[in-house]
């Protein structure tokens, strides 16, 4: 029953092979996604300058950096820091959860929660929701190019028109973007605590505030895309 | 006061436990938390049954050795130590569930009493300067700056009673070594064994069994003492110094 605690004492702890270390790869980690979700916000939201300014932006993504950078070179760069950054991110999740549910295996009949938000308790499965929702999305615009309205998928603009013309894709991806605000609303001040950001009450309540802001504004930004297309003011 | 009270009961611990009912009647509001119990183990004692085991010492709220999860809440439904909880805060007919603090690095040694040495453990890990100094200095020889001491104080008054490990989704000591490390790291006479204190505390945390901090704030809501949560943000900032510095 109590095979964890041992009345031993560590010698040659080390920093970087501790909790706090795994805390502060999830923290990075996550910032990188925050800084990223930015960007691609700010392409989305070209779709209010219309179908060839969308267009180009998305080509120019591509040929950007040339002929210093090959074709797509500059979006390969970007995709290796996602990657290394999600490798680290899920590395750290499956690591802690592993030990917080190794931590209290005998669970309290009645436990109440006091002071945790929605967001801080919904953090490790709407992760997981999250990981499942981009594989998806990476299929429907990326790898795969689907176009479930059934139309032509070389034209960035019209497939996202196209896909967002369907009720259940607009529901899919606003669904998404619930989970994502709520993973960012806590995500962005746990970041700023783990990173020792927040050492007095004021700092604290920045953190907290910040974390509403981006959380508004990342899930509100990418929202307008589709709720556009869904009343009709892009088509 | 007339309560239903649903009791944790665990003769030792290797074997397992299961809630057990007891009916109390002839309750006074103005009794602590603790009296009701001492009630309780009386009529038991009456009537040939084993006392139930729970840990106290001062009753004053100040020693850190009390400690229930009463409803679901580390110390119950008030912020304050179990002893200083009393009977006004509950309602005729209550039913109250108390069970001990759950943690595997807290096992239970019987009924509501938990092994808390793990928190020792964590406290030599670092919580003393480790050399001999001597008789006391003049006190006025080292100076500390105001706000250095009043923050030093304020979290030096944690109790290490494991209300924040109970409290934790994830039972982490996060909240307990955050107030060490800032108590002594806030100090000049804390600074030499700064970066070698919070590795070594961390590390024994971490031996211990205890869940990493999600930041999610049941803690700080649980302490008897409100230690803030800044001192888990100083606790991972001197972490991360003294990864930096090569610990």
């Amino acid at each position: 029953m109590t095979s964890v605690a041992t009345p031993t004492l560590v010698k040659g702890a080390r920093a970087a092979r501790s909790t706090i270390a795994l805390k502060l790869l999830m923290a990075v980690s996550g910032l990188v996604f925050i800084g990223y979700l930015l960007l691609h916000m700010y392409g989305n939201l070209k779709v209010f300058a219309g179908h060839d300014a969308f267009n180009e932006y998305a080509h120019h993504l591509r040929t950007f950096g040339e002929p210093m950078l090959p074709y797509t070179g500059l979006l390969w760069i970007i995709r290796l820091v996602l990657i290394v950054a999600l490798v680290a991110h899920v590395a750290s999740f499956v690591a802690l959860a592993a030990r917080a549910s190794k931590a209290r295996t005998q669970k309290y009949a009645v436990k109440k929660n006091i002071a945790s938000t929605l967001s801080s308790r919904t953090m490790r499965w709407g992760g997981v929701a999250l990981f499942i929702f981009v594989v998806w999305h990476l299929i429907h615009f990326t790898i795969g190019k689907v176009n479930p309205a059934g139309g032509p998928t070389n034209d960035p603009y019209n497939l996202m028109v196209d896909s967002f013309s369907l009720w259940w894709m607009t529901v899919i991806y606003l669904l998404a973007l619930v989970a994502l605000g709520l993973h960012l609303h806590h995500g962005t001040w746990s970041a700023l605590q783990t990173l020792g950001l927040t050492g007095n009450a004021r700092a604290r309540a920045r953190a907290k505030r910040l974390g509403v802001v981006i959380a508004v504004l990342i899930a509100g930004g990418f929202a307008l895309v589709p709720l556009s297309v869904l009343f009709g003011l892009v088509d | 006061m007339k309560l239903t009270l649903k009791i944790w009961r665990q003769p030792n611990a290797a074997s397992t436990g299961a809630m057990h009912t007891y009916e109390l009647d002839g309750v006074s509001p103005d009794m602590s938390f603790l009296e009701m119990l001492d009630v309780l183990n009386e009529d038991l004692n009456a009537k040939g049954e084993e006392p139930i085991a729970f840990d106290s010492d001062c009753r004053e709220g100040i020693c850190g050795m009390c400690g229930l999860m009463i409803n679901g809440q580390a110390h119950g439904p008030e912020v304050t130590t179990t002893c200083q909880l009393h009977m006004r805060s509950f309602e005729d007919g209550d039913e109250i569930v108390i069970e001990p603090w759950r943690a595997d690095a807290f096992p239970v040694l019987k009924d509501l009493c938990v092994d808390r040495g793990a928190f020792d453990r964590i406290i030599q890990q670092g919580g003393y300067i480790s050399v001999n100094t001597g008789s006391a200095p003049e006190a006025h020889s080292i100076q500390v700056p105001k706000d250095a001491a009043d923050r030093a104080f304020d979290v030096a008054t944690c109790i290490g009673c494991g209300a924040c490990v109970a409290a934790c989704p994830n039972g982490s000591a996060s909240l307990f070594m955050g107030a060490k490390i800032t108590h002594l790291g806030e100090l000049p006479q804390g600074q030499a064994e700064r970066d070698s204190r919070v590795v070594n505390m961390v590390g024994q945390h971490d031996h211990e069994g205890f869940g990493g901090c999600t930041n999610i704030g049941e803690c700080t809501a649980a302490c008897p003492k409100e230690i803030p949560l800044d001192v888990i943000s100083q606790l991972n900032r001197d972490l991360r110094t003294a990864l930096r510095h090569g610990h």
